[in-house]
């Protein structure tokens, strides 16, 4: 077999990148849709209220208007928006349309007409009655004596405890912590706050919804999930799922916003009441106040340790406001802790947490899912506990972090992987990541000299670990067919919705087959396709489906070599697939065009076909050392971020630039949760910040420098070795930036995002002005 | 109401609605390159240039173009090829959803007219008006570097 790699591991261009930067390619909103018409949704103006009734014959009666639905034309499924596999671990806690409103912009009723402006005006004209109903704004009221309950309806299902609000818990321990507290010389405990993060995908929700001359439901739509979607779209409305296909065309950013089925259900019951195309796109205030966001949570971390720097026990609890719905409450908590507690050895952890509702907007899946919440606890907590023991913060990581052989622990335990098999670590290239990122940002020249004046310097560091798909909860279809001048169709059902996963993938097909990427034609994400896949979430794409496509193209590639050694009378075992040629050791060989045709035309009249099917109980983690370099300004309390270095374990880079990519942008959109992020609301429920010029996220004048050094520990279990690094990085800046804070003016911040106004508070509170 | 346009070279005669923006009359007749993004000035996904000026075409009206010439995304892309930004955007792995990327390409275009020779920062400060969730701009700005650069080519490593 050949070692050498000619396709994977190199810098291809995305082989969607020339009609990206054209302007050709067709996103969702992209297509000229004869009929058309424009959906818009009525919200509510209560943060909870039962609707009493609501007339919609005035609405119906404008001319244009095609159908005005309420509560009372929608099927009364419960269901979840989460995209997550069946039975999903998500409450069902939805309804199309409901006849209680739980936040400010809870859907009440949506029109479809043939302009906005007539769909607006009919809006207007719906008059409805409600009865206000008492709201808890506040996370820390909702499992309260007294609180209103916000799931007061018996259909909704998978609630852990609808009476106290609390939509999902876990309570798991591994060894017996109490014990190890006892054991411990020192013990720490902090506190720590987390906000509302939004996506801001540049692309709206937008779906178009139609029916085909089969009458079949035919779903356009910027979706992470087409085949959950399908499925969950099919089970809401009560419509089988062969009458469902859902199609993704280009996405404009997912980031988790879009693991969720949120435009698609209203859309598709439009469609199918007027036979029309209807087409449902959020504006930018929508997405900002009724997408969904990062869950705010707040946490508390205890850990005791020994005076020779072991960890004896480790506890992590949190509280989680999971907004009106519990879309991914049990398993984004569930990461909170199960990613960063397995992190650091520790023969005795717990992990506790409560998932709650509130009357405030959905929180769901977000890059990172939990785990930017729990490693900016875990990582400042960290630091906190290496300096109570004189110990230099990354040394005491350096002695402390999980390697090659251990068992994660906490794997087993909470969340998705709950009662699975615990994942035992086969690479992790952490201390040569902690190494190289040390040297790149000078972590031992820079480290304590914050200089004169009012503006002092610091550089703080932590480590990441995040997983490669839901461990044992994926699955990927895919299949290749070969065509006459040795081109293949890829069918693939993962979503690239950016991250460059259709190149990937064409890269290990490429690699496989012997031919150039552009023999390698893709497409992905359409769920009538020989493909399936649960979607583009928990970086699963390259490690799982890379798996998949790895084991089609091998499929092929033996159909293949089988067919060329019947050409060339040779035996099977020995040829070599390269260079778009089949060669035998005695020097024969055929042109994979040749055996093409061989294969179509002539005697042998077989279409090679590859498939594959890939799952697996494994979910390596990537891991990352990750050092800020910032500058803190004593006088105004602004923190400017410097340098960013991430040294990140891909196990197997198979496209650098796609991978340094999606660093840079986690890295970016990490920034923004550690220092200018945060969805306001007031007291009322309402956002009060809907716009990109009053929710500030980083533009390129105030990007650090980033730095990005690829490391690759080769993951036995992997395509080629790849493990994941989509998600890992957003994890990081938080805790880099607050620890470098704390170097340049020793303030510990422990909460987001670290406004200037809580760092001079800190700063007060110190006494340092 | 009636407007006469050049758009990418062709001239066009448009009926639009007087509160039209330039951004859905250009999409209402084909060119869909410039996205939707804010409809408020604030992303400069919708970048188009107007009378050789990038602009945000969700802010200005269609009626207020009449008579103007305009350059989308579809037309920087010449016979010869890919206009040189487009080109080291593909090259250096700068797209990845790519929703703000004709904005960015459009912007950068238009600037290195004035400036053919930009430093980083200069970069930078241009694209303040162009956000993008994906790249975090460290290789969108890399990207307009090689542009102008003496060797716009593959990096391969
Ligand atoms: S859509 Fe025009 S600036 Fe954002
Ligand atoms: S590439 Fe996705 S927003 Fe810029």
């Amino acid at each position: 077999m050949k070692t050498e790699l000619s396709m994977v591991g190199r810098r291809a261009p995305k082989i969607d990148a020339v009609k990206l930067v054209t302007g050709r390619a067709t996103f969702t909103d992209d297509v000229e849709m004869r009929g058309l018409l424009h959906a818009k949704v009525l919200k509510s103006p209560h943060a909870h209220a039962r609707i009493l009734s609501i007339d919609t014959s005035r609405a119906s009666e404008i001319p244009g208007v095609h159908a005005v639905i309420t509560h009372r034309d929608v099927p009364r499924n419960p269901y979840t928006s989460a995209g997550q596999s069946w039975p999903e671990p998500s409450p069902y806690d939805m309804y199309v349309l409901d006849r209680k409103v739980r936040f400010h912009g809870d859907a009440v009723a949506a029109v479809a007409a043939e302009t906005p402006e007539i769909a607006e005006a009919a809006l207007e004209a719906i008059g409805v009655e409600y009865e206000e109903l008492p709201a808890v704004t506040d996370f820390r009221q909702s499992m309260g004596a007294g609180a209103p309950i916000i799931h007061d309806e018996p259909e909704s299902y998978g609630i852990y405890d609808a009476s106290r609000n609390i939509a999902a818990h876990i309570d798991v321990e591994a060894g017996d912590v109490e014990k190890g507290f006892r054991l411990a010389d020192v013990i720490v405990e902090n506190e720590f706050d987390v906000q509302y993060q939004q996506h801001t995908c540049l692309e709206p929700h937008v779906t178009i919804a139609f029916l085909d001359e089969d009458r079949r439901l035919v779903l356009r739509t910027s979706t992470q999930i087409p085949y959950h979607c399908r499925r969950m779209v099919a089970f809401a409305l009560g419509i089988p799922v062969r009458n469902v296909h859902v199609l993704k065309p280009r996405v404009g950013g997912g980031f988790g916003n879009k693991q969720e089925v949120v435009t698609e259900p209203i859309a598709a019951v439009l469609a199918m009441k007027t036979g029309r195309p209807v087409k449902l796109e959020y504006t930018r205030a929508d997405e900002f106040t009724i997408a969904r966001n990062r869950h705010p949570q707040h946490i508390t971390l205890k850990t005791g340790v020994r005076r020779d720097g072991s960890i004896v026990a480790n506890a992590l609890s949190v509280l989680t406001n999971t907004g009106p719905y519990g879309t991914h409450a049990l398993t984004v908590t569930g990461n909170t802790g199960t990613k960063p507690l397995p992190l650091y050895r520790a023969a005795n952890m717990k992990f506790y947490a409560d998932i709650v509702y509130t009357n405030l907007p959905i929180a769901a899946a977000f890059r990172g899912y939990g785990a930017p919440q729990g490693f900016f606890a875990m990582e400042v907590h960290m630091d906190e506990v290496a300096e109570a023991l004189g110990i230099e913060p990354l040394e005491f990581r350096r002695m402390n972090h999980i390697r090659v052989g251990d068992t994660d622990l906490m794997s087993a335990a909470a969340g998705e992987g709950a009662g699975k098999k615990p994942r035992v670590i086969h690479s992790c290239g952490l201390p040569e990541c902690i190494e190289r990122g040390a040297e790149a940002i000078g972590w031992y020249q820079k480290r304590g000299r914050p200089g004169d004046g009012p503006i002092k310097r610091g550089v703080g560091m932590c480590i990441l670990m995040q997983g490669s798909g839901v461990a044992g909860d994926e699955l990927a279809g895919a299949a290749l067919k070969m065509n006459e001048d040795a081109s293949f169709n890829l069918m693939v059902g993962s979503a690239d919705i950016g991250t460059g996963s259709d190149t990937s993938l064409a890269q290990i097909a490429a690699e496989v087959l012997g031919v150039p990427l552009e023999n390698i034609l893709i497409k992905s994400g359409d769920t009538d396709d020989i493909s399936f896949d649960y979607g583009a979430y928990a970086s699963s794409t390259a490690y799982i489906t890379g798996m998949c496509v790895l084991k089609a193209s091998e499929d092929a590639r033996q159909q293949i070599v089988a067919a060329a050694a019947r050409m060339m009378d040779e035996d099977p075992e020995g040829l070599l697939v390269h260079d778009e040629k089949v060669t035998s050791l005695s020097g024969k060989s055929v042109t994979l065009q040749e055996v093409a045709l061989e294969c179509l035309y002539g005697e042998s009249k077989t279409v090679i076909i590859g498939k594959g099917s890939h799952a697996t109980k494994e979910s390596p983690p990537p891991f990352v050392a990750m050092f800020a370099e910032v500058e803190v300004d004593t006088e105004t309390g602004q923190v400017r971020p410097v340098e960013i270095v991430t040294a990140v374990d891909v196990g197997r880079a198979i496209n650098p630039d796609i991978c340094e990519g999606q660093v840079e942008g986690a890295v970016a959109q990490g920034l923004g949760y550690a220092l200018t992020e945060e969805i306001l609301v007031d007291a009322d429920g309402r956002v009060l910040n809907p716009t990109f010029m009053d929710y500030k996220i980083f533009c390129a004048a105030d990007m650090p420098t980033l730095t990005t050094i690829l490391v690759e520990a080769e993951e036995p279990t992997g395509p080629f070795g790849a493990k994941s690094v989509a998600e890992i990085a957003i994890n990081g800046p938080a805790p880099a930036i607050s620890n470098a804070i704390y170097d340049a003016v020793g303030v510990r911040l422990h909460s987001l995002p670290m406004t200037p106004e809580k760092v001079l508070a800190a700063l007060d509170c110190r006494g340092e002005r | 109401m009636k407007i006469a346009v050049t758009v990418n070279g062709t001239r066009e005669e448009w009926d639009v609605a007087p509160a039209e923006t330039l951004l859905d009359a250009l999409r209402d007749h084909g060119y869909r390159g410039a996205k939707r993004v804010c409809e408020s000035g604030e992303c400069g996904a919708c970048a188009v240039i107007v009378d050789g000026l990038a602009i945000d075409a969700c802010i200005r009206l269609a009626a207020q173009s009449d008579g103007s010439q305009i350059t989308t995304v579809e037309g920087l892309e010449t016979a010869d090829g890919l206009h040189p930004v487009q080109e080291a955007f593909t090259a250096n792995g700068a797209i990845q959803c790519g929703f703000c990327i004709p904005g960015m390409v459009v912007t950068a275009a238009n600037y290195l007219e004035m400036n053919p020779q930009p430093t980083e920062d200069d970069i930078r400060h241009v694209f303040i008006g162009n956000l993008c969730r994906c790249t975090g701009y460290k290789k969108p700005v890399e990207a307009v570097l090689a542009s102008v650069s003496e060797e716009v080519g593959r990096r391969e490593d």
